[in-house]
């Protein structure tokens, strides 16, 4: 479904970004995997896509790091001479009541999460006219559609993504450039991991279909985004999360 | 290096009207400002040379871009 494409997946050595890697090089992609500071994790996600046949490379980079963004990009050009595809997947959470919140804590999530992928966004904008075609594939959360007690921060960052997603999807809509949200829910992974089970039941009562989801669920999704099968799509955001949000 | 700009904006924007060194991309054109971005590309590429996202706003017509390309020394 996508053999001959590029695929670049920010934070990806772990978590729903892991898993999409591996799963958009099942179909066949080149992946970049990126990471900024499991180095161990990175090359473990690549080991097992190059044991899987496919092909895999990982690359270190902040994406909150404007330079760091550049040369990724850029570098990745150079080597492979396109990006088809681009996962903003990297994200950080600080939780905290809002007002126990700090400036830093704000900015830090605010960097990562929507600064980041701006500026994946913005050093992949020449390529992608270039190119008359690409996919940008961004993750928001049910939280930034919904809001969540102890996540203010992080629901700003996830519905900012929201807004340039769908800013992005219009500017490059006649140019074949698709640009998408994704907004999982209750997934399980580490970020979830470390809620406490008090707020798990919590918020597992309030999910329509009872259970959590899995990283699996996210990775085809983006999968579809990315393949030629999702060429009508653009600025929408794609809620997974069993009906939490609707 | 007049008729090299003209063919290229022709050729970005797909049009037949008749373009002139007066010709305004935005007025006279219905370029974007996402046409003009992608035109300068093309001239980049054409000409080889680089043209920062600010010199854009100094270029409104055909003939802005022709002046500009002969200023950094393009032929």
């Amino acid at each position: 479904m996508l053999s001959g494409k590029v695929a670049l997946v920010t934070g990806a050595s772990r978590g729903i970004g892991r898993e999409i890697a591996i799963t958009l090089a099942g179909y066949g992609a080149t992946v970049i995997v990126n990471y900024n500071g499991s180095a161990q994790a990175a090359q473990e996600v690549v080991d097992t896509i190059v044991e899987g046949g496919g092909q895999a490379k990982a690359v270190q980079a902040s994406v909150a790091v404007d330079e760091d963004c550049k040369k990724m990009i850029e570098d990745t050009l150079a080597e492979y001479g396109k990006i088809d595809i681009l996962v903003n997947n990297a994200g950080i959470t600080k939780d905290n009541l809002m007002m126990k919140i700090s400036e830093e804590d704000f900015d830090a999530v605010m960097d990562t999460n929507v600064k980041g992928t701006f500026l994946t966004i913005k050093h992949m904008y020449r390529a992608f006219l270039k190119q008359r075609g690409g996919r940008i594939i961004n993750m928001s959360s049910v939280t930034g559609l919904s809001g969540n007690a102890g996540q203010s921060n992080y629901a700003a960052s996830k519905a900012a993504v929201v807004g340039l997603t769908k800013s992005v999807a219009k500017e490059l809509a006649a140019r074949g450039v698709t640009c998408n949200a994704i907004a999982p829910g209750f997934i399980e992974t580490d970020m979830t991991a470390k809620m406490t089970d008090a707020a798990k039941e919590a918020v597992l009562s309030q999910i329509p279909m009872k259970k959590v989801g899995h990283v699996k669920d996210i990775a085809e999704t983006v999968a579809f985004l990315a393949s030629d099968k999702a060429s009508y799509i653009t600025g929408q955001v794609i809620s997974i999360d069993g009906g939490l949000h609707m | 290096m007049l008729e090299k700009v003209i063919e290229i904006v022709k050729e970005q924007l797909n049009v037949e009207a008749e373009i002139t060194a007066e010709s305004n991309f935005k007025e006279d054109l219905g370029a974007d400002s996402l046409d003009l971005f992608e035109i300068v590309m093309a001239f980049e590429e054409e000409f080889g040379t680089e043209i920062p996202t600010e010199d854009l706003e100094s270029i409104a017509t055909v003939g802005d871009v022709v002046n500009y390309l002969n200023a950094k020394g393009v032929n």
